[in-house]
């Protein structure tokens, strides 16, 4: 009879970079997720041409219209993150196994905030084609260090709302209901920030005090995903 | 692993090592699992020696699963004693995983992978290096031809192959089948019978529900009806008749 | 155990209440201002703070739960959580009469108070859907125990954030209280508070006893009937309790029939 295997636990990061080639080839082989996000923004963009009756938009407005879409389009995201593990047994077999648990929380962060940088990068181009006012370039880096404390929000709050909402009965109602209260405040600090930078007139300068607010934000609550993570694996 | 062994620090375990064989690889006392206010499993006490073979019998809803994934570290035990290879769960539950191989209802696998790649995986969350054991056990169970192929375009038989092969692929030292035989075909049955059956010389636990095929490959035999223990005894002293009255 | 002393506890909220009411309509002066409805504030905000309170103590239990699997804890979480839900809903709809009163609409986006409420209720609106989503008994109190703490941190940062947010047009009430108000403004304050604190309290220890007994009393029907009963239980969103955690909590309240 063979000697029982020994029970050495894997190193985290090789765990992690296993993890993300599964993330990545399923979704690449499934098409599940992104091209809906990336879909569903700019047919959202059309939804508020029609709605507001505006052809262009500025500051505050043009800075609201984008978050909003941009947080609808990643519910649609953080729906599908954990869906191929919870209905291919995936949980078990990663709880099966000595992989540290804070592992699959990276990896699953990482492959939300992957979605999301995709997501913008149709997202993006295509608000500043159909709908904002002032020109993109200049506002680029102001709005690209915006939108990455905002991703950083929506992951962390997603990645927890996701594994929470995914083994219930209704988890596609469930996951935005109980996810959008809990993004409001990125919402609003993300908003609130990049409206000076899309102005009509001169863009003016980052508001620190809204960044640095979000920064806050996102790592209370990254702190707290990482606590209770482990809770939401078990069976 | 012997308690001599682990206060000198040793991290393997085995008869090889310390000269004190571990006798008892599963070892329950009075286990007790609620779901709710209902009783899953009461009072459930056995013990089975290394390398031994104990079969789980019992009419559906008995608690068979709940037993099995207990026994796997998936759920923790409401009240009594559980240990697995020597260690007390839930405390010790680090020390076993990896030391299990599960092969329930669900493969466990992922049907946009293909064989080699959801080994690859799994052998990465285990700690296993290196192709060398995946690409033997796909062999072992005659899959080598198909295994860069998505899953989902395989029949249900060959999936359940492969998942032989992921039970199998950090060497477990006690495996845990759920009527592992239930979507495979003859040939595919004997194909596998030298990794999961008797001859594998591993310790094993069998949920069945055939009662009269796993007399044949069991050493103990455990009948549980709502959760509680009807028959527990050796397979020598049954027959099947006996076990046909778990079912009524 | 939560049966004890019971009785003593609802006579003295019902006093502190009586008192109050009394003393806000018959001794404390009218505000200047906002004339008799401002008295609606001796209610309105003891209600926030105890509701707040009760959010965050949902928060604290479920901690303790996810720490002791003891299922006790969760009950206690849930009924926490529960009964401040109903009374957050009495705080936006008190909140709102007195913005029309004293402003003439009905909400109002600049009040942070009651627009920080607004988000909260929607947040833990859904905790009892989610609960109810899960049938599973011991994954569904885990899960409940995480949305508590989460949404327990969200209670205080959310207040700050809103806060940042909203220009105060309108008198800041929660600040007010200690530093501006005349003396015999505060006592009622004061008095209001410790009596609604103490409604909510006696509120919960019914609701706990309640639950127990229910508990108990299912677990003994369980005893008789025997090992035939194969009743499927009702999904439900409400904790269960194990049997020994049941009978532990009568045997402390001297009240046990086994």
């Amino acid at each position: 009879m063979s000697a029982p295997g020994a029970a050495v636990a894997p190193r985290t990061h090789v765990v992690l970079a296993a993890l993300l080639r599964k993330e990545l080839r399923v979704e690449l082989r499934s098409f599940e997720a992104v091209p809906a996000m990336s879909l569903f923004s700019v047919t959202t963009f059309v939804l508020f041409h029609f709605a507001l009756s505006r052809n262009t938009l500025s500051g505050d407005l043009a800075s609201g219209v984008l978050w909003v879409t941009l947080l609808f389009a990643a519910m649609l995201g953080i729906n599908r993150l954990f869906v191929a593990d919870a209905e291919q047994g995936g949980f078990d077999g990663f709880l099966l196994s000595p992989a540290d648990r804070s592992a699959l929380l990276y990896a699953k962060a990482l492959t939300l905030l992957a979605y999301l940088v995709v997501l913008e990068l149709v997202a993006v181009p295509a608000f500043a084609l159909l709908l904002l006012g002032p020109a993109l370039w200049p506002a680029l880096p102001g709005l690209l260090v915006v939108l990455a404390l905002g991703d950083l929000g929506v992951v962390v709050i997603g990645t927890l709302v996701g594994a929470l909402a995914v083994r219930t009965s209704v988890r596609d109602l469930l996951g935005p209901m109980i996810s959008l209260p809990l993004l409001v405040p990125v919402l609003l600090c993300a908003a609130r920030a990049s409206s000076p930078v899309l102005a009509a007139t001169r863009a003016g300068p980052l508001p620190l005090r809204w960044l640095v607010t979000l920064a806050l934000y996102d790592l209370v609550f990254g702190l707290i995903t990482f606590a209770v993570f482990d809770f939401l694996l078990e069976d | 692993m012997c308690a001599r062994c682990r206060r000198a620090g040793r991290r393997r375990a085995g008869a090889s090592r310390c000269g004190v064989a571990i006798l008892a690889a599963i070892e329950l006392r009075g286990l007790t699992r609620r779901y709710g206010e209902r009783v899953a499993l009461a009072d459930v006490t056995l013990s089975l020696a290394t390398g031994q073979t104990l079969a789980v019998l019992g009419p559906n809803g008995a608690g068979k699963t709940t037993l099995l994934r207990l026994l796997a570290t998936l759920l923790r035990p409401h009240g009594g004693v559980v240990e697995v290879l020597g260690h007390p769960l839930p405390k010790e539950n680090w020390a076993v995983r990896g030391r299990i191989g599960l092969l329930g209802h669900e493969p466990l696998l992922y049907r946009e992978l293909s064989a080699r790649e959801n080994l690859a995986l799994h052998g990465a969350l285990h700690g296993v290096t290196g192709t060398r054991r995946s690409e033997e056990l796909l062999a072992a169970v005659a899959m080598e031809r198909r295994a860069d192929e998505p899953l989902r375009t395989l029949s249900r038989g060959m999936v359940q192959r492969v998942a032989v092969a992921r039970t199998l692929l950090h060497d477990p030292a006690l495996l845990l089948l759920d009527e592992p035989r239930a979507n495979l075909d003859p040939a595919a049955s004997e194909l596998v019978e030298p990794l999961i059956g008797r001859a594998s010389g591993r310790t094993r636990v069998i949920v069945s529900h055939d009662p009269a095929g796993v007399l044949a490959e069991a050493d103990l035999v455990l009948g549980l009806v709502r959760g509680r223990v009807a028959l527990l005894a050796g397979a020598a002293e049954l027959d099947a008749a006996a076990l046909t009255e778990l079912y009524r | 155990m939560y049966g004890k002393r019971l009785r003593t506890l609802a006579l003295t909220t019902f006093a502190a209440l009586t008192l109050t009411l009394v003393l806000a309509f018959f001794w404390a002066p009218n505000d200047a201002d906002q004339g008799f409805l401002q008295k609606i504030f001796y209610i309105h905000v003891p209600l926030a703070i105890v509701t707040l309170c009760g959010f965050i103590y949902g928060g604290v239990a479920a901690i303790a739960h996810l720490r002791t699997h003891d299922s006790r804890w969760d009950m206690r979480s849930y009924v926490a959580i529960h009964l401040s839900l109903v009374f957050g809903v009495g705080v936006l709809i008190t909140g709102s009469i007195w913005a029309k009163g004293s402003w003439g609409v009905w909400w109002d986006w600049s009040e942070p108070t009651l627009v920080s409420f607004l988000l909260i209720m929607l947040l833990y609106a859904t905790y009892q859907p989610l609960r109810f989503a899960i049938e599973d008994p011991e994954r569904q109190a885990r899960y409940a125990s995480v949305f508590a703490i989460t949404a327990g941190a969200f209670v205080p940062i959310n207040f700050v954030i809103v806060r940042l947010s909203t220009a105060y047009l309108h008198p800041r009430v929660l600040g007010n209280v200690s530093a501006n108000l005349p003396g015999r403004f505060q006592v009622v304050f004061y008095l209001s508070l410790v009596s609604i604190a103490l409604l909510w309290i006696t509120l919960w220890r019914y609701e706990m006893t309640s639950k127990h007994a229910s508990a108990q009393l299912r677990a003994l029907r369980r005893l008789l009937a025997g090992e035939d009963e194969e009743q499927l239980p009702r999904r439900s969103a409400v904790p269960t309790l194990s049997l020994e955690t049941a009978s532990a909590g009568s045997a402390e309240g001297g009240g046990g029939a086994r």
